[in-house]
């Protein structure tokens, strides 16, 4: 299959008062195209680090890509200047946030800041722009486009907004769309269909996909493959049932458990015990060893090598090390 | 918006009716009149007189009423100490001065404050930022009347590069406009630049950059217009302050304007003057409060007119 995207051995920091932050420590990770890759884990572990690499706006100069390349078709983002990179964003990499009550400008309408990307890139004029932005709604089900063009962003609802922002990133046609926990800041019912929007466009658009999530229920509904970070590595990767049937490194699993299942019995909800890793002072090892069960001796002195599992499972814990006994985790 | 508006008008005449009753108050609970006050020559008949003909020896109650009157009428008669004169041609002569020199005062503040707090903000932490940052306190904290003076001093004294005093070419208004301009267009600098420094933070702005707009446009189109909300904000008190500042300057640089009335009108307890132009400066006031509203509820299109009370 085609790559579309490959992050390869990818580092940064940040420098803020109290140091150093670490907050994306050596990630490898391809897309393939027409895919949809989740990326999951708990808070602070490099996920939207990780996904603003991409598009080249981690905010300077605080932050700063130290190192590893990121090849978008073939070209290593990193090296590309800033113009280029303008070029780039919003036509063949668009990307969304999390919280659509606050991603739309307030002072401006709805159809102005859909059809802005559009005018910017291209050389349509006013009436074609317009047509496209109508275009754009029906595609993400806004009823009535006509009249919801010349309304403002507080005349929506979450949901709806929600939407739009979408519309807004898929206006120019893009390869790649990032989406940044698109969902958490909605309600249940409507979480639902806006990841069903993703497939819908996904299958008439064949757009790739990186979903950033910590829902791992959205995982489950929409991701082709998992990639579970932790500690601003990606310590487990592989295809959904890989992750979901046959996870390897203890916090996956912790990770699954801690999710609530109809199936489940009462009393089984595991949340992980302990706190992150120290950003600003890695540890040597393995980021997981302070809350791992399993910790050996040599997890706190030695970061883990990567273990091929199959073509497409890979995890990075001694555990699945050759030289590790094997036994049921 | 037509009731809206219908309101409005219906508070800010109210709004005149207080001042214009607390003004009467004031003025009349302070001792003396405008007779009493140096002039010891003129004999008591003669006080008595003049009294009589401004109705100064009617009941308070009946002096409200005829002061009442001409302010509905919008005439405001004639002023004691320069009898051939009325209020309102001091008004008609003064007040454009005043006004021209307001204007220029408040356009200039708000173009380069809000250009200074623009750039400190995007150059935030830069040489830029510590110099605009430098300028507006100092800005702050030297008031206007010290300014005019060291203006005075360094450029028409020393340098001799500009007149000194009165009102009569655009050189004449130049260092006027800067020592009234200068503080608030540090306020101006200083808010637009910690809006600004705000805005860019906002997700908004995030979403402008990963559509890839230029720079020039995120900032024009997406932050400033947001960023000046506060600005806008303070802009009514801004007016009042200037308004008054322009008194203050004006008798330092002798221009001719309402400040020059004003202030004589109360060191002689020159009733028609005093009322008449305090009434007049609330009026204007309180009608470019209005247009503040009107100019916010522009920029953003989240406040809606007729859903807020009149203020
Ligand atoms: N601008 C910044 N300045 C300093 N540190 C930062 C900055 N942005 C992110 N970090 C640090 O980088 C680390 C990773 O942050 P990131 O936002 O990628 O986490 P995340 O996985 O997206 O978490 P969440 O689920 O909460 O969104 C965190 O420790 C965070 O404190
Ligand atoms: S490497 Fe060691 S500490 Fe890390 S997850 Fe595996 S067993 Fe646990
Ligand atoms: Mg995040």
């Amino acid at each position: 299959m085609e790559k579309i995207l490959e992050i390869d051995d990818l580092h940064v920091h940040f420098s803020t008062y109290g140091g150093t932050v670490q907050a994306v420590r050596g990630v490898n990770l391809y897309l393939n195209k027409g895919e949809t890759l989740a990326i999951v884990g708990e808070s602070g572990s490099g996920k939207s680090v990780t996904s603003n690499s991409i598009m080249q706006l981690i905010p300077s100069p605080s932050g700063k890509i130290v190192r590893g390349s990121i090849r978008f078709k073939g070209k290593d983002l990193v090296k590309t200047s800033k113009k280029e990179m303008r070029a780039i964003r919003g036509v063949d990499i668009s990307m969304i946030f999390q919280d659509p009550m606050t991603a739309l400008n307030p002072t401006l309408t709805v159809g102005d800041q859909l059809t802005e990307g559009l005018k910017q890139h291209t050389s349509v004029g006013s009436a074609e722009a317009k047509a496209k932005a109508l275009e754009m709604l029906g595609l993400v089900g806004i009823a009535n486009p006509e009249s919801r063009l010349k309304q403002y962003p507080h005349q929506f609802s979450g949901g709806m907004r929600q939407r739009i922002v979408i519309a807004m990133a898929l206006i120019c046609e893009p390869d790649l769309l990032i989406a940044d926990e698109p969902t958490t800041a909605l309600d249940v019912t409507i979480q639902a269909q806006i990841m069903e929007l993703f497939k819908e466009i996904q299958e008439k658009t064949g757009v790739s996909i990186i979903l950033v999530t910590h829902d791992l229920g959205v995982v489950a509904r929409v991701a082709d493959r998992v990639a579970v970070m932790y500690g601003g590595k990606i310590i487990e990767t592989g295809d959904k049932d890989d992750i979901f049937y046959h996870p390897q490194h203890p916090y996956t699993i912790g990770l699954l458990q801690s999710v609530p299942r109809l199936d489940m019995k009462e009393g089984i909800l595991q949340p992980i015990d302990g706190t992150p890793p120290d950003l600003f002072a890695p540890p040597q090892g393995c980021p997981f060893t302070a809350r791992c069960a399993h910790a050996m001796q040599v997890c706190a002195n030695v970061h883990p090598v990567t273990s091929y599992l199959s073509e497409s499972h890979q995890v990075e814990c001694w555990l699945q090390d050759a030289r590790a006994k094997r036994q049921p985790v | 918006m037509a009731i809206y508006l219908i309101r409005r008008f219906v508070i800010m005449i109210a709004t005149i009716f207080v001042i214009a009753t607390l003004t009467f108050i004031l003025m009349h609970s302070i001792p003396g009149n405008p007779f009493t006050t140096q002039d010891r020559s003129t004999s008591e008949a003669v006080q008595e007189n003049l009294n009589a003909h401004y109705h100064l020896d009617e009941p308070m109650i009946v002096q409200y009423g005829i002061w009442l009157k001409s302010l509905a009428t919008f005439d405001f008669g004639p002023s004691i100490k320069q009898p051939t004169e009325t209020v309102n041609d001091l008004l008609g002569r003064g007040f454009p001065i005043s006004a021209e020199l307001g204007m220029w005062t408040i356009t200039i503040a708000l173009i380069s404050g809000i250009t200074l707090g623009v750039l400190a903000a995007l150059k935030h932490n830069g040489i830029i930022d510590y110099i605009a940052m430098t300028l507006a306190v100092l800005g702050i904290s030297i008031p206007n009347f010290i300014l005019a003076t060291l203006l005075i001093q360094q450029l028409a004294v020393n340098l001799q590069l500009l007149p000194a005093a009165t009102w009569s070419s655009p050189m004449h208004m130049i260092m006027p406009i800067i020592a009234l301009a200068t503080g608030p267009t540090a306020i101006i600098a200083r808010l637009t630049r910690s809006s600004m420094l705000e805005v860019l933070t906002q997700d908004y702005i995030k979403t402008a950059r990963a559509k890839g707009l230029s720079p020039a446009k995120i900032v024009i189109k997406h932050a400033l217009r947001n960023a000046l909300m506060p600005v806008v904000t303070i802009l009514g008190t801004l007016v009042a302050a200037i308004l008054t500042g322009t008194f203050v300057i004006e008798r330092i640089f002798a221009i001719p304007g309402m400040g020059k009335y004003f202030v004589e009108s109360i060191n002689n307890r020159d009733y028609p003057v005093i009322m008449g132009t305090t009434v007049f400066y609330s009026a204007f006031l309180i009608f470019m409060l209005f247009l503040v509203d009107i100019v916010y509820s522009i920029l953003d299109p989240r406040i809606k007119l007729h859903k807020k009370g009149g203020s």
